[in-house]
């Protein structure tokens, strides 16, 4: 073969081989709308930088999730380049991460939320780009309210009270209907309603933001006197069993008056085929008591760069790409909020969804879980959460019982209060 | 002298064909074990690259958690409960088996059917199953009357869903129990129960004077093995519990620890201890038999 | 034996509800995977209407059809490997008389009473250094720890019985141990092997944690993985009927192979248990 030939070919080869280098892999959701969005805000980003992007399907589950992520970052895997994790993370995770600090400049760190970029610093780094956002909500049908002569609640004493009246009326027409439904299965989802529960009477998140356990609380154990004397009367038993979408279920098919879910089922619940479209109205979570404030929990997805990834700078580009406000703003349409201040006091946006106005005034009192302080240990210490919760709930143990034995717990997890 | 040479050219041979199974075994096992044993005494966590040595922290650490002997006693619960169960109705299916009549071959085709089931079909079929709203099992126990309200089966009660887990074991697993009891029960020689007919033995005194005491080896083995899967169950609660402190199982607890957690040290240390109870058990079982196989042999069968 | 009426009734009393029991479940699964989905809050027993959406969905939104390949690529060379390295080992450990050999057979066997935690971790960090994470080479090794040993052994089992004669005949024509092996035993080893052969693939069909543990992409799982982790349209969604339809696709086959091969699964499960 003559010389020149050879060069073509070589130069063909590097040119193919350059081309093929540079792939991202991102870790962005699993099914339906949340991964369409992220396939096609990347799809964007990928025409623009030449780079392409695979998205990796991970399990659903966000526990699961967590074990696969620390699993792979532990092993030191260079599987995944950009991880989406959830806002109590950064502290489980954070040491695997890129700090973004000296990458992004500082308008567009100040940009978002502060508490949200205070909750993705670990360790004096900065570990997490913030993308969206959800709070607690109570659903309510409307209808109902109006036809038992009841005003919106406002305080879960209220709610209660409209719950029994509803329930009481309605179970002569329909014997399953039920009061109220929630996430009452032991599960991350159960942490954010109990800290609903007890932030709302001016009780603790059970660790404080210093990292002292201050669990046994006369503000937590009221509020868990309280929800202990739901089930089996407003709610069903078999809410110990419920997630988000079996609560859903429940009260779209038309079989409940209240129920505590996030942004995501307003879109379900409002479609043409719902059997309650037209009937809900949306509440920000309830105060505890008159003197108690409205404390839903906070919660949202945020971005982050792996240590171990070989595409570091694509995979920030990504992200800021992902994070930026066009892209938020597309994805408001579809029940994913965003973190960026300047979208709130965007007059158009706030019109655009009767949720939003909800969840503007809900983000300014909303109660963070303890991650920040928890750091590494944040998993154990939702699950010891949790199963008390459980525990009192399904009426094992009484609250006071509950309480002490959590404190006790906590402290154990705590070594001494350095957590880590 | 040829003899000689020959044996040790076969002795070597088995070595060399020995030598992959044992390298295999060594890396899939022995290795992972060790490490895994090793880690106990250490601090490594799935969060951090540093790891140091802590002696036996992680050991009393599991020791000393209520949580642990919770699952110890879920674990002995679900096993006796589970075992005794499939002992019973597995002998009873054996026992109906072993009798000649028309369809026989369809009733040992449906009883196997479960077998062939994986577990986490049997366990997500068996959770829709037991659904408090939209269960059916729910729907006939109040269409029969049996209960007022719906269960919430998989819910608050941790007797309940243990209770749950235990059927779907017991379902899955009775096949397998009948299949080893069967067997036993067709070793029996005709003869044994013609003579016993001859002297006038009625069906239930055959049964327990003779059936029973000839099956005693193939029952041991059937309920040792099964009491050993037992102990270790992990799939079935994974799948049909998830998470709850309740009904967690010694393996849940050691791998929520390691995995979920992300305290590889300490998850190892439970996971140890997991190993070493079922080493124990199975020790105790060897010794067990060797004294019942003496023991066994020399026994007559006496009306 | 004549039997009594009462008897008889007895019988098939204890027959029928035996066999419901049995299958009951498999036939609520099939009539759920049936329901559509906005039905699927109500008990019918008996389908009203065939609604076969569930199961083109579980093939649309996952690769369910490349998590079915994926099972029987990791089953079938987990077989070939137990096959191929268990009848090495077997020969020695039936045939061979070496001190130790009791020894050796105790200890392969107690591995495999191993619970799967305990060598989680070790495991774990074992299949990512050999690169074989999230791919079929990952999982076949690691099944060898619960499918080598009891293959050994009742490969083991079934070589004990082969008769003596023809091997010493071999021997005596100075054939070494691998003609032995190959054109004297394995010849008749065929329906030992097809029932070894099947009680594992079976057991690596069935597998779930480390499959669990092992895989990363939903392109690479298997199926009871794959099964476990059926999601619907949003990350919240129960989609039950799914999962019964995936369920269904599953079960089927394995129930045919299974009912094929009755006598062989029988004649493995119970060898070796009845000691003679």
């Amino acid at each position: 073969m003559s010389k020149n030939v050879i060069l073509a070919l070589t130069l063909l080869w590097a040119t193919a081989a350059q081309a093929q280098k540079k792939t991202l892999s991102i870790a962005c959701g699993a099914v339906g709308i949340e991964y369409e969005l992220c396939k096609t805000a990347s799809a964007a980003w990928s025409k623009r930088s030449g780079v392409t992007v695979k998205l990796v399907s991970t399990p659903n589950d966000t526990n699961q999730k967590l074990a696969l992520f620390q699993q792979l970052l532990s092993a030191q895997s260079a599987d995944i380049d950009v991880f989406m994790v959830d806002i109590v993370w950064p502290g489980v995770l954070g040491s695997h991460f890129e700090d973004l600090g000296p990458h992004l400049p500082a308008s567009e760190k100040s940009a978002h939320f502060d508490n949200l970029i205070i909750n993705d610093t670990v360790a004096g780094r900065w570990v997490a780009l913030p993308w969206y956002v959800d709070t607690g909500v109570v659903y309510y049908r409307a209808d109902l309210l109006k036809k038992y002569g009841l005003g919106v609640p406002s305080t879960w004493q209220q709610l209660s009270e409209a719950a029994k009246k509803i329930q009481d009326g309605e179970k002569k027409s329909d014997p399953k209907f039920v009061g109220f439904v929630f996430q009452g299965k032991a599960y991350e989802g159960l942490t954010c309603n109990v800290l609903e529960w007890t932030a709302s009477f001016g009780g603790t998140a059970f660790v404080n933001s210093s990292g002292k356990v201050v669990a046994n609380t006369p503000q937590n154990l009221e509020a868990l006197k309280l929800a202990a004397t739901w089930i089996g009367t407003i709610a069903p038993k078999g809410v110990l069993n419920y997630a988000e979408e079996e609560a859903r279920g429940v009260f779209q098919s038309g079989g409940a008056a209240f129920m505590r879910n996030w942004p995501y089922a307003y879109s379900l619940l409002t479609s043409k085929n719902s059997p309650v479209a037209g009937k809900v109205g949306v509440m920000p979570t309830p105060k505890g008591g008159d003197s108690g404030k409205h404390s839903p929990v906070l919660g949202g997805w945020h971005l982050a760069v792996s240590k171990y990834s070989k595409n570091k700078p694509e995979a920030i580009s990504l992200i800021r790409y992902l994070a930026s406000e066009p892209v938020q703003r597309e994805r408001i349409k579809h029940g994913f909020f965003p973190t960026l201040k300047s979208l709130y006091a965007d007059k158009k946006v706030l019109a655009s969804s009767p949720l939003f106005g909800v969840l503007a005034t809900s983000l300014s009192t909303a109660v963070a879980r303890p991650s920040q302080s928890t750091g590494t240990q944040y998993n154990r210490v939702s699950n010891e959460i949790w199963n008390t919760t459980f525990s009192i709930l399904s009426g094992k143990e009484k609250a006071e019982d509950g309480l002490k034995a959590l404190d006790r717990k906590l402290v154990r997890a705590s070594r001494g209060g350095k957590w880590n | 002298m040829i003899e000689n040479v020959a044996l040790s050219e076969r002795r070597r041979t088995a070595y060399l064909f020995l030598l992959p199974s044992l390298l295999l075994l060594v890396l899939v096992a022995a290795w992972p074990l060790l490490r895994t044993i090793w880690l106990a005494f250490t601090d490594a966590s799935l969060s951090s690259e540093s790891i140091s040595w802590v002696g036996l922290e992680n050991f009393k650490g599991v020791l000393t958690d209520p949580d642990w002997w919770h699952s110890v006693k879920n674990t002995l619960t679900f096993t006796f409960i589970s075992v005794t169960l499939e002992t019973v109705f597995g002998l009873g299916i054996a026992l109906l088996l072993h009798r000649e009549f028309y369809g026989r071959g369809i009733l040992r085709a449906a009883v196997m059917v479960p077998w062939a089931i994986p577990t986490v079909v049997s366990a997500k079929m068996w959770s829709w199953m037991f659904n408090d709203n939209y269960g059916v099992i729910n729907d006939v126990l109040q269409k029969l009357g049996i209960i007022d309200g719906p269960l919430a089966w998989m819910a608050d009660d941790p007797t309940l869903s243990m209770a749950a887990v235990v059927v779907v074991d017991v379902w899955k697993t009775t096949p397998f129990m009948t299949l080893l009891l069967l067997a036993g029960i067709q070793s029996i020689p005709l003869q044994v129960y013609q003579s016993a007919a001859v002297d006038g033995a009625g069906g239930f005194r055959t049964f327990w004077k003779i059936t029973l005491p000839l099956i005693k080896p193939a029952l041991v083995v059937a309920v040792v093995f099964r009491c050993l899967d037992a102990l270790r169950i992990f799939d079935l609660i994974f799948i049909m519990t998830n998470n709850s402190n309740d009904t967690a199982t010694m393996s849940v607890y050691a791998r929520n620890n390691m995995i979920a957690f992300g305290d590889l040290g300490y998850g190892s240390a439970a996971s140890t201890l997991v190993f070493a109870f079922i080493a124990l058990f199975t020790v105790m079982y060897v010794q067990a038999s060797r004294l019942n196989l003496m023991g066994g042999s020399s026994e007559k069968v006496s009306l | 034996m004549r039997r009594s009426r009462f008897e008889s009734i007895g019988l098939w009393v204890a027959v029928i509800l035996v066999s419901a029991f049995s299958l009951f479940p498999f036939y609520w699964a099939v009539v759920s995977s049936l329901k559509d989905p906005s039905t699927m809050f109500q008990v019918d027993y008996w389908p009203s209407a065939l609604e076969w959406s569930n199961y083109s969905s579980i093939f649309k939104e996952q690769p369910f059809g490349r998590n079915i390949w994926n099972s029987l690529v990791v089953a079938t060379s987990t077989v070939l490997l137990c096959l191929f390295v268990g009848v090495l080992a077997a020969y020695s450990l039936a045939r061979v008389e070496f001190r130790g050999r009791g020894l050796l057979l105790a200890l392969i066997l107690a591995v495999s009473m191993f619970p799967q935690v305990a060598v989680l971790s070790g495991m774990f960090e074992l299949i990512k250094s050999m690169g074989l994470y999230n791919s079929w080479g990952g999982l076949t090794i690691s099944y060898m720890i619960f499918t080598l040993p009891f293959t050994i052994w009742l490969l083991t089992t079934f070589m004990r019985q082969l008769p003596r004669e023809l091997e010493q005949a071999a021997i005596v024509d100075g054939a070494s141990s691998w003609i032995v092996l190959t054109r004297v035993f394995l010849p008749l080893m065929g329906p030992s092997l097809v029932t070894t052969g099947l009680l594992a693939f079976i057991a690596a069909w069935n597998e779930f944690l480390f499959a669990l543990t092992f895989t990363l992409t939903a392109e690479a799982r298997t199926v009871p993985v794959a099964i476990g982790l059926i999601s619907g349209a949003s990350s919240f969604e129960s989609p039950w009927g799914r999962i019964m339809a995936a369920s269904v696709i599953v079960t089927v086959p394995l129930v045919v192979l299974v009912l094929i091969f009755q006598k062989s699964i029988v004649s493995g499960l119970t060898a070796g248990a009845i000691k003679e």
